[in-house]
């Protein structure tokens, strides 16, 4: 590059010095984005893939190792293959023994402030929502983030019936968010004072996305059975 | 040109203090402001910006007799860009959590106008070693300015500084200060302080003068 | 999440997540240029164009990026299509209409680089909006832009009059009365939902 210094210096540059310059610089910047991605790529697939394992560990405690399915046109779930798309997909984990323990799905809702999504856990045999754990939201700091935190709300989450009628069509009992102190039933969410509206939002995620994946789950309850797919 | 006569240290202290940019400049606020809420987050932000300013320093201030005065714009825009994506990249694979908290923001710093101002008004006129020093103290400066208003804003607003615990539980967070309100806070708070150093500066100096100035009249 | 229904976007992008109260986007030309009135209702005029443009812009520069699998290049491309239309749309209303190019024109170079536009670009990519909906969020988040600079220059007018000690004149008074607006804007949180 050097040499070409004297030569622009004169007389208005022309046409080709701005091509030239134009040009150049894009193609070392090109390269140096493409080269940027292909060697972090990797690395940064790996930390998204660990992130959401912790998550399935944490709302599926006694699992070891999970799979990711996917729902199929036919209303069946497959084993993913490739790349998939969040909302279709939901994640099994299994006990050391390769025994089913439940499925973790993520669900998003408007909050507070904005957008909030969790991932939460169904155990198969309780029928019920055995943890949650927020992983995205603005909430308020001190009021609407007691949503992550506060020991007495997640403490709905433990053990939240979503049981379906006999005939699999839908839930039985929808989720509710009930004032704080007020809860009496399994299916019930108690909110927590001063953070009312966050609180509510959690319950009507966690109720439409269960509307939604309960029944289409249990009607298939075999395909995460099959053969044994996790992985560590 | 003044700037040629001082020498590469004085480039590299100027954007420390005296041309800080944030508490003097007030440049580069919507970064400055959004991600200041914690002090860690405020100085991965620092720390990124100050990268890619030095970066654009470097590669503008080579290039400068290589690139048509007409398309200058367009080309540094391109440069910072780069960058921009690059530590976009980077800060991915460094740290998820990281990435979350920071969003949207590091993309932002491509139209942080303190960097774009560096390139136009100083690497595109001066060598790459002087230009080096500039990047260096401004993004220091910067990443220093972030981080006091991050830890202020941590500290006060969570009762804690990188995430350790400062105070006993009796203390009472001061919530607005991790909210947006208290970023625009913070920063009014800092100015202020800066505008009273200056102005005491000012009134001192003016006092020595009227002083030299009696001395001098009693000497006649 | 394109479950979000139009006005829930529109009253989040304008009150509840206010680009510069809630986001800080666009503070500079907002503590800068917000001292007259009649400016910044012409400038929120300006912004709210160009954010149109350029989210329609952005969309399919989104769908170009997806098609061709080359997510790497959207910060890059964004910028620099975004800029060019910028100028393009400039000249072209230079040349049709005189009197909405003196409206707006001297603004638009201007807005360009500005935080806001590119922020807006980004989020609604981010949250992976379709076109309607991007076109809402473009339309919320410019009158936001355009509620907060005009309550500004009304109360700077105001303050002009006022007295104050020398030491919070300029930005750190801006500062101040903008910290106050956020607050304000916070009681708006839950509209949305």
């Amino acid at each position: 590059m050097s040499e070409t210094e004297l030569v622009s210096r004169p007389a208005p540059p022309s046409i080709w010095h701005m091509y030239r310059a134009m040009v150049g610089v894009g193609i070392v910047c090109g390269l140096l984005i493409v080269t940027a991605f292909q060697v972090t790529r990797p690395i940064i697939e790996r930390n998204k893939a660990e992130a959401l394992q912790k998550a399935i560990f944490h709302v599926l405690p006694n699992a070891s190792t999970s799979a990711t399915y996917r729902l199929d046109e036919s209303g069946g779930f497959l084993v993913l293959e490739g790349k998939g798309v969040g909302a279709e997909l939901v994640y099994a984990g299994y006990d050391d023994n390769h025994e089913l323990m439940g499925l973790a799905v993520e669900a998003q809702g408007m909050g507070y402030q904005d957008v909030i999504g969790v991932i939460y856990g169904y155990s198969f045999a309780e029928e019920a929502i055995i943890g949650i754990q927020v992983l995205e939201s603005k909430e308020t700091p001190g009021l609407g983030d007691k949503i992550e935190s506060d020991p007495e709300f997640l403490e709905n989450f433990e053990r939240l019936d979503v049981s379906l009628r006999d005939d699999l069509s839908e839930m039985a009992n929808p989720i509710v968010p009930v004032r704080h102190g007020e809860k009496t039933h399994p299916w019930e969410v108690d909110g927590i004072t001063g953070a009312t509206i966050s609180s509510v939002a959690i319950a009507d995620i966690l109720n439409r996305s269960a509307q939604y994946w309960m029944p289409r789950i249990r009607s298939h309850l075999s395909d995460f059975q099959g053969d044994f797919q996790g992985e560590e | 040109m003044a700037a040629t006569s001082k020498s590469s240290t004085d480039e590299f202290i100027k954007g420390l203090w005296k041309e800080n940019p944030v508490f003097v400049q007030v440049l580069g606020m919507c970064p400055v402001l959004a991600v200041s809420n914690t002090a860690m987050n405020a100085l991965a932000m620092g720390l990124a910006t100050a990268f890619v300013l030095i970066m654009s320093n470097i590669a503008v201030s080579s290039l400068r007799n290589f690139i048509p005065k007409q398309v200058r714009i367009a080309t540094y825009i391109l440069i910072i860009a780069t960058f921009v994506t690059v530590v976009d990249y980077v800060i991915q694979a460094v740290s998820l959590d990281l990435y979350k908290a920071l969003g949207a923001f590091i993309s932002l710093i491509v139209v942080n106008c303190l960097i774009l101002g560096r390139a136009e008004a100083f690497a595109s006129k001066n060598t790459v070693a002087r230009s080096v020093m500039d990047g260096l103290g401004m993004g220091i400066g910067f990443a220093f300015a972030l981080f006091c208003l991050g830890a202020v804003r941590e500290i006060l607003g969570s009762g804690s500084l990188f995430g350790a615990q400062l105070f006993h539980d009796a203390f009472q967070d001061w919530v607005v200060m991790i909210l947006p309100s208290g970023g625009f806070f913070t920063l009014a708070a800092w100015l202020l302080l800066f505008n009273w150093l200056e102005q005491r500066k000012e009134r001192k100096a003016k006092s020595d003068e009227a002083t030299t100035l009696a001395l001098g009249k009693e000497a006649v | 999440m394109p479950s979000e229904s139009l006005w829930t976007i529109f009253i989040n992008a304008s009150l509840v997540n206010n680009f510069v109260l809630a986001y800080f986007l666009g503070i500079c030309p907002f503590l800068g240029v917000s001292s007259k009135l009649e400016t910044a209702t012409r400038m929120g005029g300006a912004v709210t164009f160009v954010m149109l443009v350029s989210s329609v812009c952005a969309f399919g520069i989104q769908l170009l990026l997806v098609a061709i699998d080359a997510p790497y290049l959207k910060l890059i491309s964004f910028i620099a299509v975004i800029a060019s239309t910028v100028q393009l749309v400039e000249m072209f209303i230079k040349k049709v209409s005189p009197a909405l190019f003196r409206a707006l024109g001297i603004f638009l170079p201007l807005i360009t680089t500005n935080c806001a536009i590119l922020g807006l670009a980004l989020f609604q990519t981010n949250k992976g909006y379709s076109f309607v909906q991007c076109i809402v969020y473009a339309l919320g988040a410019g009158a936001g832009v355009t509620r907060a600079r005009v309550l500004m220059a009304g109360l700077r007018e105001k303050l002009e009059l006022a007295e104050v000690p020398d030491v919070t004149k300029g930005t750190a008074m801006a500062l101040m009365i903008a910290g106050l607006l956020s607050v304000t804007f916070m009681g708006f949180g839950g509209l949305g939902g």
